[in-house]
C-alpha cells in the first residue's frame, strides 16, 4: 500500500528496514568487511550466516574476532584477515581459524588490540595514519604481507614511532539490541565494544538488531548514553530477534556455552562441519532460532563468568 | 609447620608484584595469578583496582569460576577506557605466554611460521600493546624449554630488552618487566644487562633443576639462593575466603605440597 509521493504533502519517511538477505546482496566479491562486537560479545551473527549462504568470495574481513571469522574460514569466504586475535572465550582457540591458518589458507594482518582500535579510528577520522608506541620491539613490525612505517614526532622531543595504517572499510556490520526504522540504534550492553569505530570506519555500516521499536519508545532522553552513532551512519536496519546468537547480546541475552561447544565439534571433520551448516546454517532465521531450542531457552541462558 | 599447597606458594608468590605499585589497575591472567591481585589487594595495597574478567571493577576482587554471593562493583572497565588507561601506564598486569625467550620476550600468537603456523593460537592479542606502556609480570605453570625457549620466541608478542630490535638504540619508552613466577621459582630481569635471574628457591628446588628446564642461561641472586618464603597463617586464610571455589586446586597436576615430599 505505498503512497504516491505526488499525491502526498511530505516526502516518504525514513525507512531504513531491510532483511538480511538484502543486507548481503548490496556485499561484493573482494570486499573489504569490518565486523563488530568481540570475541563472543555482540557479533551479527544472522548477517553472518547470510553471507555463508552466499555466493561472496574473496572477502577480507576485519574482526576482533569469534565464531564471525571462524565460520567465515570455513566456508572459505576469506580471503584475508585482519585481527588482534580470534577467539571463543571459554574456549580460547577457535578451531575454524586455527585450521585455516594451518592450512596457509588465508593470508593475514597481525595487529594489537590497540592498534587494530587505533587503525579504525584513523579510518573513522579519514587520517592516514595514527601514530604510536605499539608494535614497537615485536613481530608485529616484520611480520610478511605488511610494511609498517616509522613516522618521527616534529616536536624537540624527536621520538619515532610505528604509524598504524587506516583501517578502511568497505562495509561495516554491527548488532545493537534496539533500533527504530530510521536506524538510530541503542546498544545497551555492558559494553559498547568498538561498534561506534566500525560504522564510522565504512561509508556502509548495517546493523542486526534484536528488536525494531518506536523512535518515542527509545526513550532518547533516558538512553541518551545507550546510543551508538548518528543515524547517518547507519545504511540499514535488520530485523533479527536473537541475531546475535550464539554470541551474547548482553543484558538481553547471554552468551550460549552449549550451542558453542556443538560449534566447536563442527571443526572435528567435514562431514561434522557439514552437518553443523545443514542444521544452523542452511535455514531459515525461524528454523535456526527452533534449531537452537527456541526463545525461551535463549532468554533462560545464564550470564557467563569470565 | 602449617601445610600449604604448591598452588598457595605461587598466589603470595604472585601477589609481592603489586605490593609496591601504588593505585593503579592489577591484571592477572589465570586463576593464579588473579588470586595474586586478590590478595596483594586484601593485605598489602588496598589501592589496587581488580576487575571481574568482563568490564567492571569489583570493589573487592571478585573470585574465579562461579559468584559465590552478590558482587558491588566500583567502576566501569570497558575495553575502549582500559585502553586508555593502560596506554597512561597505570596498570601491571602478569601473564602467561606459551614461550618466552631471555630477552623477556613472549609469544602467545604461532608456533612455526607465522603464514603458515604449525599451531595458530590466539594472536598477538594486547601484548605488544601492554608491553610498551606499562609494567608486566609473568607466570609459568610448567617451567621448562618449552615454555622458557633457547634463542627467540617464534613470534614475538610483547617486546622486551633486546637491543636488536631497539628503535634508536633504546629500549621501547615503557617498557618495565618484573618478576617470572613459575612452579619451580621466582626470576627477575636484575642480572647483568636484564639478564633474567633467579630469587628464590620454592622448597625443596634446586637452581641446577631450574637452569636444565630453561632455555638460556640464567643469573643468580647470590651463591646462596633464598627459599621463596611460606604463605602465612594469614595470607591461607585470604587465599581461602577469596577463592570459595577452590579453583587454586586445579592449576596444577595433583595439587601437590607446597613443600615437596
Amino acid at each position: 500500500m505505498s503512497q504516491s509521493p505526488q499525491n502526498s504533502p511530505n516526502p516518504r519517511p525514513l525507512d531504513k528496514r531491510m532483511s538480511a538477505a538484502e543486507v548481503v546482496a548490496q556485499l561484493e566479491d573482494g570486499m573489504t568487511i569490518g565486523i563488530g562486537g568481540w570475541a563472543t560479545r555482540r557479533k551479527p551473527m544472522a548477517l553472518v550466516r547470510e553471507i555463508l549462504k552466499s555466493d561472496l568470495k574473496d572477502l577480507t574481513i576485519v574482526s576482533y574476532g569469534g565464531p564471525d571469522v571462524g565460520m567465515l574460514c570455513a566456508a572459505g569466504k576469506v580471503k584475508k584477515l585482519v585481527f588482534a586475535f580470534v577467539s571463543l572465550d571459554h574456549y580460547p582457540l577457535e578451531p575454524h581459524f586455527r585450521a585455516a591458518r594451518q592450512a596457509g589458507a588465508i593470508e593475514v594482518f597481525e595487529v594489537d588490540e590497540g592498534l587494530f582500535h587505533w587503525g579504525l579510528r584513523a579510518a573513522a577520522m579519514d587520517l592516514p595514519f595514527l601514530p604510536t608506541r605499539i608494535g614497537i620491539g615485536t613481530d608485529l613490525l616484520t611480520q610478511k604481507g605488511f610494511e609498517f612505517k616509522m613516522v618521527k614526532s616534529p616536536y624537540a622531543d624527536g621520538e619515532e614511532f610505528v604509524a598504524m595504517p587506516a583501517l578502511k572499510l568497505d562495509v561495516a556490520l554491527i548488532h545493537a539490541q534496539q533500533s527504530d526504522e530510521k536506524g538510530n540504534l541503542l546498544v545497551t550492553s555492558p559494553d559498547p565494544l568498538f561498534d561506534e569505530l566500525f560504522a564510522r570506519a565504512a561509508p556502509v555500516c548495517y546493523a542486526s538488531v534484536d528488536r525494531i521499536v518506536s523512535t518515542a519508545d527509545l526513550d532518547i532522553e533516558k538512553n541518551a548514553r545507550f546510543t551508538l552513532v548518528e543515524r547517518a551512519r547507519i545504511t540499514g536496519v535488520v530485523h533479527a530477534p536473537f541475531g546475535a546468537h550464539p554470541t551474547s547480546s548482553a543484558p538481553e541475552y547471554h552468551l550460549d556455552l552449549k550451542h558453542l561447544k556443538t560449534y566447536v565439534d563442527s571443526a572435528a571433520s567435514p562431514e561434522a562441519w557439514a552437518d553443523y551448516r545443514k542444521s544452523f546454517v542452511d535455514v531459515s532465521a525461524e528454523d535456526y532460532l527452533a534449531n537452537v531450542g527456541g526463545a525461551d531457552t535463549i532468554n533462560a541462558l545464564p550470564r557467563p563468568v569470565y | 609447620m602449617t601445610d600449604y599447597s604448591l598452588a598457595e606458594l605461587v598466589i603470595v608468590a604472585c601477589a609481592q608484584a603489586w605490593k609496591d605499585d601504588g593505585e593503579l589497575m592489577a591484571t592477572g591472567i589465570g586463576p593464579l595469578p588473579r588470586l595474586g591481585t586478590a590478595l596483594a589487594k586484601v593485605l598489602y595495597n588496598p589501592a589496587l583496582q581488580t576487575t571481574d574478567g568482563e568490564c567492571y571493577y569489583g570493589d573487592e576482587p571478585v573470585p574465579p569460576g562461579k559468584r559465590t554471593g552478590p558482587v558491588v562493583y566500583e567502576g566501569h572497565a570497558n575495553y575502549d577506557r582500559v585502553f586508555t588507561a593502560l596506554w597512561g601506564g597505570r596498570r601491571h598486569a602478569m601473564v602467561g605466554p606459551v614461550q618466552f625467550d631471555r630477552f623477556g620476550q613472549a609469544n602467545i600468537s604461532v608456533i612455526g611460521d607465522h603464514q603458515k603456523p604449525k599451531s595458530a593460537m590466539l594472536g598477538a592479542r594486547g601484548f605488544p600493546g601492554n608491553s610498551v606502556t606499562h609494567p608486566n609480570s609473568f607466570f609459568f605453570p610448567n617451567h621448562n624449554k618449552r615454555a622458557l625457549v633457547e634463542g627467540e620466541v617464534d613470534f614475538v608478542c610483547m617486546a622486551g630488552y633486546n637491543p636488536a630490535r631497539y628503535v634508536g638504540g633504546k629500549p621501547p619508552k615503557g617498557l618495565d618487566l618484573r618478576i617470572i613466577v613459575t612452579n619451580l621459582c621466582v626470576m627477575d630481569f636484575g642480572g647483568p644487562d636484564h639478564q633474567v635471574r633467579v630469587v628464590s628457591l620454592h622448597p625443596g628446588v634446586t637452581f641446577e633443576e631450574v637452569q636444565e628446564n630453561t632455555g638460556f642461561p640464567l643469573a643468580r641472586i647470590a651463591d646462596d639462593i633464598p627459599t621463596t618464603p611460606a604463605p602465612t597463617e594469614e595470607e591461607l586464610a585470604q587465599i581461602a575466603r577469596l577463592d570459595p571455589n577452590n579453583v587454586r586446586a586445579t592449576v596444577f597436576k595433583d595439587n601437590p605440597p607446597g613443600v615437596r615430599s
